[in-house]
């Protein structure tokens, strides 16, 4: 042994130091490796961010002067939220009042899928008999554009609040059924069996077992629907008119503002990435899986 | 009359090519306080019987009756220790255990009561350090002592286990083995176990319960193991009767009944 590492000791002895050993990498302090990562994650996104702003320029000084410049938008949107709750008249508000009443439909129409929805998908889920006369229906009528509905709304309700709620509710309820109906389905059967030995009523198993085990597919099911949701009633509000974001990139295109139509897309993004934040914390708060 | 009686017990499942006779005439009478292991290749039905006694799936002809009085439903005096935990992964430790201290001993026990009786359970099985933890974070041989837990927290009349420590590797399957012998030393429950581990069934059991290969299964030999309690594994493994049972065992299982080809 001891032979052994002598022999190799003296062979490297011997070889030329034509190249350097390679040095060994210093050892990165946690706290380095934090701020590596903090500008990592700051750095990245604001180079995409500066090509968007790039091309976007471009296309004002080489396409069409109609599209403002990162500037003019910027100085838009200053102007539009430093009074974003303005009252002028009813057909004259902020951009916060919009925003407010456009949320308002969507959970008008949200909150309807999720009380027809889950209880929907919990018959389909759990009965053979139900899933079989459900689900035609819900193929059929799952990739009908949301838009489609809206004239169907207005005839049967005669106004535009419920017509757009009622474009929302059906667009944003096949997420809710699909995923509930797939939770029940997935329930592994010794939860049931624990049930039965356990004798847990009707009640019991739905209250104990049927609802924790299928929360999280539903709280999947109501993320995605809210945010169909969301996209849905821009597109509503464009057609129904009225207070709310749609209406008011509608709005603008008519007075030809188009520096204020890209403020109404950035908070359109905005507001629909706190949407998805809110329930992200719902979720983390409420879905076992992902305490 | 025996404690436990299971008397010509036929299952035969409808299948697409006719029916599927899993059992035939299976005869079992357990007494009051014995530990009872089923053993036999897989396929064989060693959980059919045991899902009969415990009332989740109907004998086709025969019956079990528990003192005398005939099971053809689930209940709690029949517990079940299922082979993967089968804990409520929403529930922390002591939840799961708590949900069927509540259903069993609701009406009967104080809150209190209840509380201690749980914490109990869970100490018995040496879980009493991870009450509020929820089962997806702790390890396997934990949850399989929680599963137990819960079923003698029950108060079993007859506490059933199909194949609890199968999923478990050897180190801990011991540890858990000790656990349930200790137990049953100070409890004396009347168990009914599923294995295919000849040292488990050995080691553990007052008569070990050889089944036939299926399709229509049966008991084949029953072997009384006359050794003196506490056991203790490793004096055992020198100990020529010790010895003998677990060849008699394996001439059983792998002369007589050999392992279908098939499986």
């Amino acid at each position: 042994m001891e032979g052994q590492t002598q022999a190799i000791a003296a062979n490297t002895e011997r070889q030329p130091p034509s190249s350097p050993p390679p040095p060994m990498p210093a050892p990165i302090s946690p706290a380095r490796q934090r701020t590596v990562a903090i500008v990592r994650a700051i750095l990245l996104p604001s180079a995409v961010f500066l090509l968007v702003l790039a091309v976007w320029t471009l296309v004002h000084y080489q396409v069409t002067r109609d599209i403002p410049t990162p500037v003019e938008a910027w100085t838009q949107a200053v102007a539009v939220f430093s009074h974003p709750f303005y009252v002028t008249g009813p057909n004259d508000m902020g951009i916060g009042w919009q925003v407010l009443y456009s949320l308002g439909r969507v959970m008008a129409g949200f909150a309807l899928a999720v009380v027809v929805g889950i209880p929907v998908g919990f018959l389909m889920g759990s009965s053979r008999a139900m899933h079989q006369a459900f689900y035609p229906l819900v193929q059929i009528l799952r990739p009908v554009s949301p838009l489609a509905w809206l004239p169907i709304g207005l005839l049967v309700f005669q106004a535009k609040d419920p017509s757009a709620i009622f474009v929302i509710f059906v667009t944003s309820i096949w997420p809710v059924i699909v995923n509930t109906a797939a939770g029940v389905q997935a329930i592994p059967q010794d939860y049931l069996n624990v049930a039965r030995v356990l004798q847990l009523g009707k009640l019991e198993v739905t209250r104990r077992i049927l609802i924790p085990a299928t929360l999280p597919h539903i709280l999947t099911g109501m993320r995605l629907s809210l945010s169909v949701a969301w996209m849905v009633i821009v597109a509503a509000e464009m057609l129904t008119g009225g207070i709310g974001i749609g209406f008011y990139v509608w709005d603008e295109w008519n007075n030809l503002n188009v520096s204020s139509i890209i403020v109404a897309i950035g908070v359109i993004g905005l507001v629909g990435i706190v949407l998805e934040s809110l329930m992200n914390l719902v979720q983390h708060h409420f879905d076992y899986s992902r305490r | 009359m025996a404690y436990l009686n299971i008397s010509n017990v036929d299952v035969v499942f409808p299948s697409a090519n006719g029916a599927f006779i899993a059992l035939r005439e299976v005869d079992l009478t357990i007494e009051k306080g014995e530990f009872i292991s089923i053993i036999g290749h897989s396929g064989c039905g060693k959980s059919t019987v045991l899902n009969v006694v415990a009332g989740l799936l109907q004998a086709t002809r025969g019956g079990v009756l528990l003192e005398n009085k005939e099971v053809n439903s689930p209940g709690p005096d029949r517990a079940v220790v299922f082979q993967n935990h089968s804990l409520l992964p929403w529930l922390t430790v002591y939840e799961n255990v708590r949900i069927a201290v509540d259903k069993v001993f609701g009406k009967s026990k104080s809150k209190a009561e209840r509380h201690d009786w749980t914490v109990h359970n869970l100490h018995l099985v040496h879980m009493d350090h991870a009450l509020d933890k929820l089962p997806g974070a702790i390890s396997g041989g934990m949850k399989q002592r929680v599963g137990i837990a819960r079923a003698l927290a029950m108060q079993p009349k007859v506490l059933l286990m199909d194949e609890p420590f199968g999923a478990l590797d050897a180190l801990t399957r011991a540890h858990l083995q000790e656990s349930v012998m200790e137990i049953q030393a100070a409890l004396d429950n009347t168990v009914l176990m599923i294995t295919h581990d000849v040292d488990e069934a050995v080691l553990l059991s007052d008569r070990i319960v050889m089944m036939t290969n299926g399709p229509a299964a049966t008991v084949g030999e029953i072997l009384k193991v006359e050794l003196p309690r506490p056991r203790n594994r490793l004096e055992l493994a020198d100990d020529p009767t010790y010895n003998h049972y677990r060849a008699e065992v394996l001439r059983f299982l792998y002369e007589r009944q050999r392992r279908p080809e098939a499986a």
